[in-house]
């Protein structure tokens, strides 16, 4: 399990790098975040809802079963959307209300 | 190399759940007093809570009583619980849920304006945000600093007594001196002790935080503090590859276990915790595997809930039906037992403390997954725990002087670093002793490869190689202080490794399957094991002690010398 930074995408703010529970993320020479030590990641997500420019996604690693998609998040208020890329170039989209309790 | 000595009333290592809420209580009880949080990570996103969490499972719930919860808790512990500490505890649950909700939890209710139960002991939430409003809420506080990145590696002790802590700040190579007159343990428990169930890749992604790493048990096993129940270890029970939680799908949409032949298994062996992962391990072994929760033609609303559910907790399994496209109601939610951790929020192992969470060493209290005694504290039970020794922390350093730190005891420290960073080669990195560490562990001291069973001989094997690896650690080299962390992390977990193996090899019967499944001692004996087994480190050597159960009528109290 890992997260991919985007490079072209960041824009150096140094959030995710802040929030990582593990400190696995560094800025590169440029100035853009990349991910120091990616067999380290929990997958906790914390990074990828810290980025307001949704540079960061997270896939599953092919040892566990993952098939190339991945997804981030992108923060609208009071509505956490989650977005999934999957490899066929199609987009699938979850909204969670953070007002709204889980049912279950 | 760059050293920073820092005095405060009140230390806290590890701000993460019961952390926080300590240091809230104290602003409350004793305003005067400074206090300092030591964080490995960042408070905003760090520990168990860093991905959210799904329910608050610690709950009293409508017509039911705190002793409800201790006596579900002895029952699933099979009775090695304290008393104490459980009716403690749960006496405060409520209390600390409702000061979540001001924070700004949100918190499900009934048409009545009650809290909407889970079962008979959960409460629905949206906890996906419970730890920056937490974090915040201590941001906030004007007595209380927080430094994050600073790995605490050790107590400082004079004359039996914890006087601070040692720390290395990862991102500023600065080494850390802080004088304290109370520290508060509240680093969690202890994950990648043993091989995890995808030890390649996604090697980290467990149930456990991997970043937890046991350093409070190890700090408090070489500072001689009594320890309880390291071999009550805790194996969950989760979704395969994801490792993520699978109260949801059992307690939210009732899906049973069951085996490949769609037989539903978990009558057949009981339904207490270890019980639940003792038959899913057994019907793979009769070779009835593999092991499901039922939840094929579940309708496309539950599914839809359940997958924000898990988005908010643990988003891989969400991403894992979205792209195989095989969601819950199209197929079974396949399941198997982690590697196991040793966790003091679910499990009893950890700090031997009396009621008020102080530790047997003087000045060092505990509380949360590092505090032992007491199970099925979640987190609700981990801030409660942090509000009793904060209580008590701020009667007991009243009128308390600073010690300070002897400079021989400084100078020890600073050297054990030198060594490690002035190195500039080695023949082995902490990465691969600890793959060796995690290969022992599973191999000797029941692991996943060998379905949790363990005999004594093999035990006696593993404590050999965890021995052996410690000495190695010595030999180690750090390029940065970030890798310095690396080797702090091995080193405490081969302690904690050598303590969980002792315990294993004291309790001469099997009380817990999976648990602690001794092949020597297969049967409960309830004549001679209803004791705990403590341990102490002296010497060198873990010295291992049988103490009589304490009921919730005690009010157990240490006595210092
Ligand atoms: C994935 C997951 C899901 C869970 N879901 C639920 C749920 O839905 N409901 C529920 O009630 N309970 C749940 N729990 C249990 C609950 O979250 C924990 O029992 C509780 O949060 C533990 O609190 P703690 O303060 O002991 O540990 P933590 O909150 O983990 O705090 C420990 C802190 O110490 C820091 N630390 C560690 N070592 C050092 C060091 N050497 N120096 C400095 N800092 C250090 C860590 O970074 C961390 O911030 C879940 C646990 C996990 C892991
Ligand atoms: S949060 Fe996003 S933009 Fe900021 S450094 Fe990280 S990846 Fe780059
Ligand atoms: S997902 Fe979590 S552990 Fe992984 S890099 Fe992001 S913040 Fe760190």
């Amino acid at each position: 399990m890992s997260i991919a930074i985007n490079k072209n995408k960041c824009v150096g703010c140094g959030r995710c790098m802040d929030v990582c529970p593990g400190s696995l993320i560094k800025l590169d020479g440029e100035n853009r975040a990349f991910i120091k030590y990616p067999k380290d990641c929990w997958g906790c997500t914390s990074c990828i809802k810290e980025c307001r420019s949704y540079a960061i996604g997270f896939f599953l690693g092919a040892d566990m079963g993952g098939t190339g998609s991945i997804v981030h998040t992108e923060d609208e208020g009071d509505i956490l959307k989650w977005v999934v890329d999957m490899p066929d170039g199609s987009k699938m989209v979850m909204e969670i209300d953070r007002n709204e309790s889980n049912k279950y | 190399m760059d050293i920073k000595r820092i005095q405060t009333d009140v230390l806290i290592i590890g701000g993460g759940t019961a952390g926080c809420y300590a240091a809230l209580t104290l602003y409350e009880k004793a305003p005067q007093l400074n206090v300092l949080i030591c964080e490995k990570a960042n408070i905003k996103r760090s520990g168990c809570l860093a991905a959210g969490v799904n329910a608050l499972n610690a709950y009293i719930t409508k017509g039911r009583t705190p002793q409800d919860y201790v006596d579900y808790a002895r029952k699933d512990a099979d009775g090695i619980v304290r008393g104490d500490l459980l009716l403690t505890m749960s006496e405060r649950l409520n209390a600390v849920t409702a000061r979540l909700e001001e924070l700004g939890l949100v918190i499900l209710k009934d048409e009545n304006g009650d809290y909407a139960a889970r079962g008979n002991r959960n409460i629905k939430i949206n906890g996906e945000n419970i730890k920056p409003i937490l974090a915040k809420a201590v941001e906030k506080l004007p007595n209380t600093q927080i430094i994050n990145r600073i790995n605490i590696t050790d107590l400082a002790l004079k004359n039996a007594e914890v006087v601070g802590a040692y720390g290395i700040g990862i991102e500023n190579s600065t080494v850390y001196i802080i004088e304290a007159k109370a520290v508060l343990m509240a680093t969690g428990g202890a994950a990648g002790l043993y091989k995890p169930n995808n030890p390649g890749f996604s090697r980290h992604k467990m149930w456990y935080p991997p970043f937890n790493t046991g350093a409070g048990f190890a700090m408090g096993i070489k500072a001689g503090a009594e320890m309880t129940t390291f071999e009550m270890r805790f194996i969950a029970l989760r979704c395969k590859d994801t490792i993520a939680p699978t109260g949801t799908l059992a307690q939210g949409v009732g899906a049973k276990q069951i085996n490949s032949r769609g037989e539903v298994y978990e009558q057949k062996y009981g339904l207490t915790t270890s019980e639940r992962v003792y038959g899913t391990v057994n019907e793979n072994v009769e070779g009835r595997g593999p092991c499901y929760l039922k939840t094929e033609g579940i309708d496309k609303a539950t599914e839809e809930s359940l997958m924000k559910a898990y988005l908010n907790m643990a988003p891989s399994q969400t991403l894992k039906w979205i792209s195989s496209g095989l969601t819950p109601s199209k197929q079974n939610v396949e399941i198997e037992g982690t590697e196991p951790y040793i966790v003091g929020g679910h499990t009893a192992s950890g700090f031997w403390v009396d009621t008020k969470r102080r530790t047997t060493v003087k000045g060092l209290y505990a509380a949360g997954d590092v505090s032992g005694g007491c199970p099925q504290k979640y987190v609700t039970g981990a801030l409660a725990e942090g509000e009793i020794a904060a209580d008590a922390i701020a009667r007991d350093i009243k009128d308390k002087a600073f010690v300070s730190i002897e400079q021989s005891d400084i100078d020890i420290h600073i050297e054990e670093i030198r060594s490690f960073i002035t190195k500039k080669e080695a023949l082995f990195t902490a990465e691969q002793l600890e793959e060796a560490m995690q290969t022992v562990m599973d191999s000797y001291a029941g692991g996943i490869k060998t379905n949790y069973r363990f005999n004594e001989k093999q035990l006696d094997i593993a404590d050999i190689k965890i021995k052996k690896l410690y000495e190695l650690s010595e030999d180690l080299f750090a390029a940065d202080f970030q890798e310095l962390m690396y080797i702090y992390e091995l080193r405490e977990r081969l302690v904690v490794c050598r303590s969980v193996i002792a315990h294993l090899k004291a309790r001469q019967e099997t009380r817990w399957h999976s648990f602690a499944e001794n092949l020597d001692h297969p049967q409960k004996d309830d004549k001679n094991w209803r004791k705990y087994v403590n341990s102490k480190f002296e010497n060198g050597r873990i010295k291992i002690v049988l103490r009589e159960l304490v009921g919730e009528e005690n009010s157990f109290e240490h006595s210092y010398q």
